[in-house]
């Protein structure tokens, strides 16, 4: 038995199995239930370790070879896993309420797996034939076959498609640059094809225009999950090239650029989220932004910024699986997501307005939720290098902040004889009120995530030490 | 073989062009199988044919594959009538020229960074991600779009075939264009099925 055939192999087949079934309760409870038994054992089964349970005994090995390359789980990434499996199962437990577990499960829980394969493979640049693959399994989860395809699916698949040939042929590149390192030309010609390439998947501006494009042609709860997994495990990934390559770790250039890239998706992310008038578009430049925060985290003294960027894993996952829910549950109540369609809305939705309102206030660094403590490390990690740029995140906070209220203001803009009615089903409000007590709790009790956290940073051999 | 690498790249030049011309979808197919020939040829100057042989066939396949979901369609395209303009042509041909240009410019020093990938192996793969990139940019015809992705991705293979002979990666890379072209079919039947419901 070995890790990757346990956590990346068993969760695959078991996704195409779940092709099979059709109805959307037990689907979503089942995805649901596998999704946190693979949390649960990556967290407490330990990886490469004989384990004895009774008179047995036996060792989960780490690696599984491929064609002469290996899949390799190491025994650090087990907290990732059980954090990625564990915020898949928030989504695949709220597709039902959500009206989408017979597209988001079976094809959700196939592309985790080919993430967490991404994180696995080695060498670790293969990672982004991984990613490619989760995104051509992803199209026909955003598109019904009886459904047109939008430009926002059109550009998702052309900006992410592009990636691969950039990052793949930079993985070449630097590896050159390794063997000779005083080759400067060939560094500098490395890092700008590793910067396409990442710019593409991580959709840095000006490449984000399919993000809002895509949450008005589909399903907010569908995109919303893409919006999370993506970005995480190219995040990873990346910081993999960091934890890899000492040069490029080192450059200082590396660090502005990373610094540049991550503000600019804030301040754009944030000032675009203030002058939408579609509820969908300002939940894309939110994750746009969320993305910005991320990468501005790796920008840091890794010692800090490591840590920083794990800390914004949970809050993220959390606050869009609570976002996307409440706007499915308005967007099915209304002709569209735009504010003229959704005014007053919260008389009648008041569980997903609220939960909305939550979760955007929680991307904008809004005290006491659970985006805020790690906002608040990054804010005064970036201080300490310069008030400049941590007066620009600022102004991108200022604008997440300010589309979070004009949408609260717009779906509380009702008549004032309208009177209260709670339109969600059960379903939708058990899992929007859970989402709104975790924003809440993730927000007043950060430590509480550390215990999945702590041992994170292990899991690069040089960053973060 | 260097001669047989010049022809594949001729074959590429007029593939490529004729995709970006091409009105009937029956010949941007033809196109499409062709081009995989050529890339063949240029792969076979690094790679052992057992090998290459794996791009190319899952090219045909790929063409195939979009070739029949495209003639079950019914009726032409709309989209596709519409972006077909005489002037268009003008206009894709002239962009075809400027690409040549920077293609045929940049080829030396692209071939001093990759090591010993030749003169014509370079040249091809880079016309091959230039036209590709093109035909993303003139459209937004979803058969198109993932010919114009299938272009791309091939160049790039080429190249990478240089430098990189993993057999877990010609794999994979041959799964994604073949995924590539189900995902191009599945948007194609989702954009037709539209099509034939609006009349009602």
């Amino acid at each position: 038995m070995n890790a990757p055939t346990i956590w990346i192999v068993a969760p695959a087949f078991a996704a195409i199995l779940l092709f099979l079934i059709r109805n959307p309760r037990v689907l979503s409870i089942l995805g649901g239930i596998l999704a946190v038994l693979l949390a649960v054992s990556a967290q407490f089964i330990p990886i490469d370790e004989a384990l004895t349970v009774g008179t047995y005994s036996f060792k989960i090995d780490a690696s599984l070879d491929v064609f002469g390359r290996a899949l390799e789980i190491k025994p650090e990434a087990g907290s990732l896993l059980a954090v990625i499996y564990g915020a898949a199962a928030l989504w695949f437990f709220g597709a039902e309420a959500a009206g989408t577990a017979r597209r988001l499960v079976p094809h959700g829980l196939l592309i985790t797996a080919l993430m967490v394969a991404s994180i696995a493979v080695d060498p670790f640049l293969f990672a982004a034939l991984f990613i490619e693959l989760a995104i051509l399994i992803s199209v026909p989860m955003l598109v019904g076959i009886q459904q047109p395809p939008g430009r926002g699916v059109t550009r998702f698949l052309i900006y992410q498609t592009l990636a691969m040939p950039f990052i793949l042929l930079a993985g070449w590149l630097i590896s050159g640059v390794e063997a000779s390192p005083g080759n400067v030309a060939l560094a500098a010609q490395s890092a700008s094809m590793l910067g396409l390439g990442f710019a593409f998947l991580l959709a840095i501006f000006p490449l984000y225009n399919w993000m809002p494009l895509l949450m008005e042609e589909a399903s907010p709860f569908i995109v919303g999950f893409l919006l999370w997994i993506l970005p995480t495990a190219t995040i990873i990934f990346g910081a993999g090239f960091l934890d890899r390559y000492s040069w490029l770790r080192s450059s200082p250039q590396t660090a502005s650029i990373l610094q540049f890239a991550g503000l600019l998706m804030i301040v754009t992310g944030g000032i675009w989220a203030a002058t939408q008038h579609h509820l969908g578009r300002v939940m894309a430049y939110g994750a746009i932004a969320e993305t910005g925060f991320s990468i501005l985290a790796l920008s840091l003294d890794s010692r800090v910024g490591v840590p920083i960027l794990f800390l914004l894993l949970p809050a993220r996952a959390l606050g869009l699986a609570v976002w996307s829910l409440a706007l499915t549950v308005i967007k099915n109540q209304s002709e569209s997501m735009r504010f003229s369609a959704t005014r007053g809305l919260l008389r009648s939705f008041p569980l997903a307005g609220a939960a909305l309102a939550l979760a955007s206030l929680s991307t904008g660094a809004f005290p006491l939720l659970a985006g805020f403590p790690a906002r608040l490390a990054l804010w005064e990690n970036l201080a300490r290098l310069s008030s400049g740029t941590a007066l620009w995140m600022g102004v991108g906070i200022v604008g997440l902040l300010t589309s979070s209220f004009r949408s609260l203001a717009v779906l509380s803009m009702a008549d004032e004889y309208t009177g209260w009615s709670v339109g969600e089903d059960w379903a939708q409000g058990i899992m929007l009120g859970l989402g709104m007590i975790g924003l809440v709790l993730l927000g007043l009790f950060p430590q509480s995530v550390q215990f999945f956290l702590s041992d994170l940073p292990a899991m690069f051999e040089r960053l973060g030490h | 073989m260097s001669t047989l690498a010049w022809f594949a790249v001729i074959l590429i030049a007029i593939t490529s062009i004729g995709l970006l011309l091409a009105r009937d979808w029956r010949w941007l197919i033809i196109f499409l199988a062709a081009q995989y020939f050529g890339m063949l040829i240029l792969t076979l100057q690094h790679w052992p044919l057992g090998m290459a042989s794996v791009k190319v066939v899952a090219g045909w396949m790929s063409a195939a594959i979009l070739g029949m979901t495209r003639s079950g369609l019914a009726g032409e395209d709309q989209s596709e009538r519409h972006s077909n303009l005489p002037r268009g042509r003008l206009f894709r041909l002239f962009a075809a020229g400027v690409v040549m240009l920077i293609v045929s410019t940049v080829t030396p020093s692209v071939d001093a960074i990759m090591a010993d990938a030749g003169f014509a192996v370079t040249s091809g793969s880079l016309l091959l991600v230039g036209m590709g990139l093109l035909h993303l940019g003139v459209t937004n015809h979803i058969l198109r779009v993932t010919i114009g992705l299938m272009t791309a991705l091939s160049g790039f293979e080429i190249l990478y075939a240089t430098v990189e002979r993993s057999i877990l990666v010609a794999a994979m890379l041959a799964v994604i264009n073949l995924g590539l072209a189900l995902v191009g079919s599945y948007l194609l039947i989702a954009s037709n099925a539209t099509t034939e419901a609006e009349p009602e």
